[in-house]
Order: C-alpha cells, then structure tokens, then sequence
C-alpha cells in the first residue's frame, strides 16, 4: 500500500461517505453531491463540533430522569410496584442471576455515561487541536460507534415484559416514564457518534500540510 | 482512496479474496474482498427474508401461569407499549427491531438482483447508500438478548417457552452478519455506471475550498 502525507481535504478532494468515491467540488461553498450514488459531499460534516455537543447535552439532561423515573410499573393483585432501572439490577442480582445483573448494569447504566464522557473527552481534545494519541482516540471512537445499539437493551427488555405479562387481573406491567427518557439517551447519544467526525481527530495533527496532492 | 476515519489519501491494492486492507495511519479496515461467490450474498439475503417472515409471525415466547397463557411477538411488543402509552418507545422498538431489519433485507434483496445486470442501473447506488442506514439502526442482537433477561426475569413469576420467533431472531443475528462479509460493496461500487465528466483536476478553487474546510 503506498502512502502519501495528505489528507483527500489537503488536496481538495472530498471523499464520498457512501461510496467512498474521490470528487473535486465544482464550487467551493456550494452543496456538492456525489456523481456516483448522490450523496451529499461535505470535506468534514458540517458544524460537527457543535452538532454533537447539542446531542450529548440534550443525552446528559435525559440521562437524569431516565434513571430516576420508574420503567416498569409492576402490579400483582391489587398491589403495584414501580420499579427504576438499578432496581430491576438488583431483582435480577437479588434473584440469583448475577451475570445478567452485570451485563444489564453494563448496557444500561455504564455504556450511556461512558458514551457521554467519551464523546466529550473527543470533542474537548479535537476543540483543543490536540495531535497527541491519534491513534487511541480513533479507536475510542470506534469502540463508542459499536457498543452504542447496546444500551437500547433494556428499552427491548421493559417492551417485552409488558408484551408478555398482561395475566389481568392477576398480574400486570405497564411501562414506565423512564424508558421514554432512557429510548431518547440511547437515541440521542447514536446520532452524536454519527454525526461526530473522526476525520477532525487527525486534522489538527498535520495542519500545515495543504495544497499537496 | 481516502480513509473513511481519517482522511488520509492512499491507493489500494489488489487485495486477495478473504482479506483486507487497513489505513496506513489509523489502522482502520478501509477494504476487504470476500471470499466465494458473487452469487452467495443473494442466497443468504433470500434465505434471511424466509427467516425474517417466520420471526415476524411465530410467537417469540409462551407464558402460562395458573391456567392462563399468553403469547407475543416482535410486533405485539411493540404494539403493547404503544396501546401503554408510551407511543414513542413503541415506534422506536418497531423501527429497531422490524423496519429497520426488514427494511435492510428488502433493499439488499432488491440491490443484489439488479447487481447481476450489467451495466449495474444507478438506482443500485441509490439503494446501497440507504443500506448502510438501516444497517446501524437494526438491532437484532440487542432485542435477542433484551428478550432473554425478560424470560428470565418472568420465569420466576410464571412458566415460559421459547416459540418458533425466537429461534427464527436468533438465525437472523447469523444471517446478517453472514451477508455483509461475503458482499463484496466495493466491487459493487466500481461497476456502477454514473456520467463521467471529468473535472479539471489541481484548481486553486478547489486547494482554497480544502483549506477552509480544515
């Protein structure tokens, strides 16, 4: 493989998120699509920085309530029970089955703050034009990009409860206000990491670079 | 080509079948070439649509408690937490776990049979870049396991089976993955006709344009 030292923007070139087809844009400033397949070409995803520290602003806020509102709201003959998150870890580490426990507590409380903070240890280190560990934040962010899906586990796991358990009137459970909250976490925090531009991490490592194709 | 992750301008090789090429810089995996046949992501995309029909319509699970039994499916949970007041959650499980999938299936089916016309119509381009959507946003593997701490967590209260659906989801999760790696996108890609007009090339426009956008 040969490598040269520019970027496809340091030549000019833009390179198609989809197909991954190199174009020079007609006129700078002007929307470009892709003579491929049409896609959108942008050098980096427009005001990405900004874009992305909205999503996980608006992720932390609903973060709070998700965890502090019920999910499940459980009621067995005439007696209700509403049940938060954590509380359904402990049922499951209360009732013997502690791995499970570890991996719901994983999914759901772990995976969404360590999105959060490792979107904002990205952005904050990109605003910074920092050039150190290029490399380990790249991966970070590839870690992030692919873990992210497995916090909707416990919205899958409050859906199915519901769906199943509808013995009325021995036994009932409805759904909760918090999983809204925790749905729109999981949301929220995908389309930062989409929107969020890798290209960004490298871009201040080689700044001087333009114009050499 | 420039690296999806990080920019970076590079040419690559030809890569033998079953390998692929990775950034020089990040280390990203920028390409790979399947090994097989061009004929093989079609059979698993016809044999994935067969198997998501099956998911979709065979009960997941069955619950029996003190002579009462009850049974659902991926779209009767969705169902229910709509008709339970959370109309948002609802549509989102059944964008994750059915259109989202489906959706995937469809287009793949779709894009895989016009791929074998030569030349490759353009709206195959159009349809791959609307895979890739679909793609991040099923989430099959996480409803499977979702499902399983919700069998257990009930199996406490009552008598649970695994229905048809369920094992039906659990040959999908093999089944999509099983399509992407044998899809050779890149191929794909490269015979697809577009107009080629050729652009002056080194404009001071365009390095103007790039210094911007860095």
């Amino acid at each position: 493989m040969t490598a040269t030292a520019a970027t496809a923007a340091q030549a000019g070139l833009m390179s198609c998120e989809a197909c991954q087809m190199l174009s020079r844009p007609a006129e700078p400033g002007h929307p470009a699509y892709c003579r491929r397949c049409g896609e959108e070409l942008e050098f980096r995803h427009h005001g990405s920085i900004q874009k992305t520290w909205a999503l996980i602003i608006a992720a932390a806020i609903c973060y709070v309530p998700a965890n502090l509102l019920p999910v499940m709201n459980t009621s067995r003959l005439g007696t209700s029970e509403a049940d938060t998150i954590l509380q359904g870890v402990e049922f499951l580490y209360a009732s013997g089955s502690w791995p499970l426990a570890l991996v719901v507590l994983i999914a759901s409380v772990m995976i969404p703050i360590g999105k959060l903070i490792a979107l904002g240890y990205l952005l904050v280190t990109v605003q910074r034009g920092s050039v150190t560990s290029n490399h380990e934040r790249t991966r970070l962010y590839r870690l992030v990009e692919i873990i992210g899906r497995w916090s909707m586990l416990d919205v899958f796991v409050v859906t199915f409860t519901v769906a199943m358990v509808q013995l009325q009137p021995l036994m009932s459970v409805a759904p909760g206000p918090g999983v809204l909250f925790f749905a729109a976490v999981v949301v929220l925090t995908m389309l930062a990491a989409e929107i969020f531009d890798p290209r960004l991490i490298w871009d201040s490592a080689y700044p001087h670079q333009n114009g050499h194709g | 080509m420039a690296c999806p992750d990080c920019d970076l301008l590079q040419r690559i090789p030809p890569i033998p079948p079953g390998d692929k090429a990775c950034c020089t810089r990040c280390g990203g995996v920028i390409a790979r070439k399947p090994r097989g046949s061009r004929d093989l992501p079609l059979a698993l995309a016809i044999t994935a649509a067969i198997v998501f029909v099956i998911a979709n319509t065979s009960p997941l699970m069955d619950l029996s408690a003190v002579g009462r039994s009850a049974s659902t499916t991926v779209v009767g949970g969705a169902l229910e937490m709509f008709r339970e007041g959370q109309q948002l959650t609802g549509i989102l499980v059944a964008f994750c776990a059915v259109i989202a999938p489906g959706g995937y299936i469809a287009f793949m089916l779709t894009l895989l049979l016009g791929a074998r016309r030569t030349p490759v119509p353009l709206w195959v381009g159009a349809m791959l870049r609307w895979v890739h959507h679909f793609e991040t946003w099923s989430m099959l593997e996480v409803m499977m396991l979702g499902i399983l701490v919700a069998l257990i967590k009930i199996a406490q209260l009552a008598t649970v089976h695994a229905g048809i659906g369920m094992y039906a989801v659990g040959a999908l999760i093999v089944l999509f993955p099983a399509i992407v790696v044998t899809f050779d996108i890149r191929e794909l890609w490269q015979r697809l006709e577009w107009d080629d007009v050729e652009t002056p090339a080194g404009t001071i426009a365009g390095n103007l344009a790039a210094d911007r956008a860095i």
